[in-house]
């Protein structure tokens, strides 16, 4: 399918977005439609968090560049398990994947992901790598049915925002993960409890 | 005059008919004490003429400011030509988290003691779609093995079993194919709520009670302006947003986003895309009420 690629030069952001890593949007592919579509570009693919905290309380984010652009980097472990200095701590459940299957590191240059060809993309274009293996998901993301989205039903009308797939996924343990739900409604109908939670009790 | 027997019965008579029906017609006076003039003559929706909408609009502003001291705007936003709004919802991935029928809770201003929402979740045993095994009162966490979850609103029915109840044609179907309530013409009969076998109208049994920092100012005249006790409501597929190009509120929350929407008349659109591409079902379809909202599995 043919995607015509804008690229849009959105203000960078302080965490230190490189010329790879600019945030990206689409058009509709269906032409009629005047209204931008912008994937989100979530900060950790160009930055991760550190220990230390800003003055909100919240963990200040180092650039990948930050670290990868200037120093020797290991050769990238197997698993997870490898790693000794850097990225400790890091939960892996993604099949039979190994690090090098998505990640490459390059002395001196920001990380990158390696598609199953050998071609190397910015850790940005993400979505890219994801689609190899989930292509029924990919599709049905660039239809308009998986992912989510705000802004206007009709391009248009106005402009959209879809989500990355790592805003929802976490590439390394994909697996959502169980939530509490919302309150549920007190309407006046008696609460049926489900057999399940009476034999329990 | 002299007090006969016969003079005396027909005045003690007449006082005890005079206090019953006093007596019978007080709940009347509460009634009409929250109920101005103007209201009471305001026409059917339909009816209005322009003017006499934004009079009414006009009022109804000002009664929020009153009541609920805040500022708000109730606009009566008219169909698009050229579309009918459909929902298409994946169930592959709908996890059962409710922040479909939170978001509704707050975008349509409804009473907050009774945490009232247009979407009601029925969790469901995989493999059946016996809504006899659903229960909407799951407090564990989700999504449950063995479970799929189904959330339920509105199904703005082609068809609709609701509107053609209404003794009094306060609710009807409009172009766009949303079905709405005249939440000034209801009489709360709740027929309607009877009528339909989604279970997706809501009666306000009370008026609603929001604190006035929660009330959402931005309002439609059909939609979720606050509504008054005794009335009908129901989803409107946020129609104050809809048919303004945005997105509803409820698919705007979901964080799986398993919700699709869009304009069925727009062969382009992604709802139409679902329709062609995804093995879609209605509820009920036995029915006959031709549901505008559509369910499907991934696999």
């Amino acid at each position: 399918m043919s995607l015509r690629v804008l690229v849009l030069m959105l203000p960078l952001s302080a965490t230190g977005c490189g010329p790879d890593d600019v945030p990206r949007s689409f058009a509709s592919q269906r032409g009629s439609a005047s209204g931008e579509v912008e994937i989100n570009v979530p900060a950790k693919l160009y930055s991760i968090e550190s220990d230390r905290l800003d003055p909100l309380g919240r963990p200040i984010r180092i650039a990948c560049a930050t670290c990868h652009s200037t120093k020797e980097s290991a050769v990238v472990p197997q698993s997870p398990a490898d790693l000794q200095d850097f990225h400790m701590g890091l939960a892996f459940d993604h099949g039979s994947n190994r690090c090098a299957s998505c990640h490459v590191s390059e002395p001196r240059r920001a990380p990158e992901l390696r598609l199953a060809d050998g071609t190397h993309v910015p850790m940005t274009e993400a979505m890219q790598l994801c689609a190899q293996c989930h292509g029924p998901q990919y599709r049905d993301y660039k239809a308009g049915a998986h992912g989510g989205m705000s802004g206007s039903w009709d391009l248009s009308r106005g402009n959209r925002r879809r989500n990355n797939c790592v805003d929802c996924h976490d590439p390394h343990v994909p697996r959502t993960p169980a939530v509490q739900p919302a309150a549920r409604m007190r309407d006046r109908l008696p609460v049926a409890v489900p057999p399940a939670e009476e034999a329990a009790r | 005059m002299t007090p006969t027997r016969r003079r005396t019965l027909k005045v003690l008579g007449a006082t005890l008919g005079a206090s019953a029906f006093a007596y019978a017609m007080e709940p009347l006076q509460a009634f009409t004490n929250n109920l101005t003039l103007d209201e009471f003559l305001q026409g059917h929706f339909r009816e209005l003429t322009p003017e006499a909408l934004a009079a009414a609009i006009a009022r109804l502003e000002a009664e929020t400011r009153e009541k609920h001291g805040r500022e708000v705007t109730i606009r009566a936003d008219l169909p698009i030509e050229g579309v009918e709004f459909g929902y298409a919802l994946n169930l592959s991935i709908c996890v059962g988290c409710r922040k479909c029928a939170e978001a509704c809770h707050i975008e349509n201003n409804h009473d907050r003691a009774s945490n009232n929402s247009y979407i009601r979740v029925f969790e469901m045993k995989q493999g059946s779609m016996d809504f006899e095994n659903g229960h909407a009162d799951y407090e564990h966490a989700v999504p449950a093995q063995d479970k799929f979850y189904l959330p339920v609103q509105c199904q703005q029915c082609d068809n609709p079993p609701c509107t053609k109840v209404c003794p009094v044609e306060a609710t009807w179907q409009e172009p766009d194919g949303i079905v709405v309530v005249d939440y000034n013409w209801c009489i709360g009969c709740r027929y309607c709520e009877a009528a339909c076998p989604y279970h997706a109208r809501r009666f306000n049994w009370t008026a609603p009670e929001i604190a006035s920092e929660d009330i959402n100012p931005n309002q439609g005249y059909l939609s979720n302006r606050i509504r008054p006790q005794g009335v009908v409501e129901k989803c409107t597929f946020c129609l104050h947003r809809t048919r303004r190009g945005e997105l509803p509120a409820c698919l705007e929350a979901c964080p799986t986003g398993a919700r699709v929407f869009g304009n069925l008349l727009d062969p382009n659109s992604e709802i139409r895309w679902v329709l062609a591409n995804k093995r879609v079902f209605v509820l009920k379809e036995e029915l006959g009420t031709r549901p505008r909202f559509f369910y499907f599995f991934d696999k």
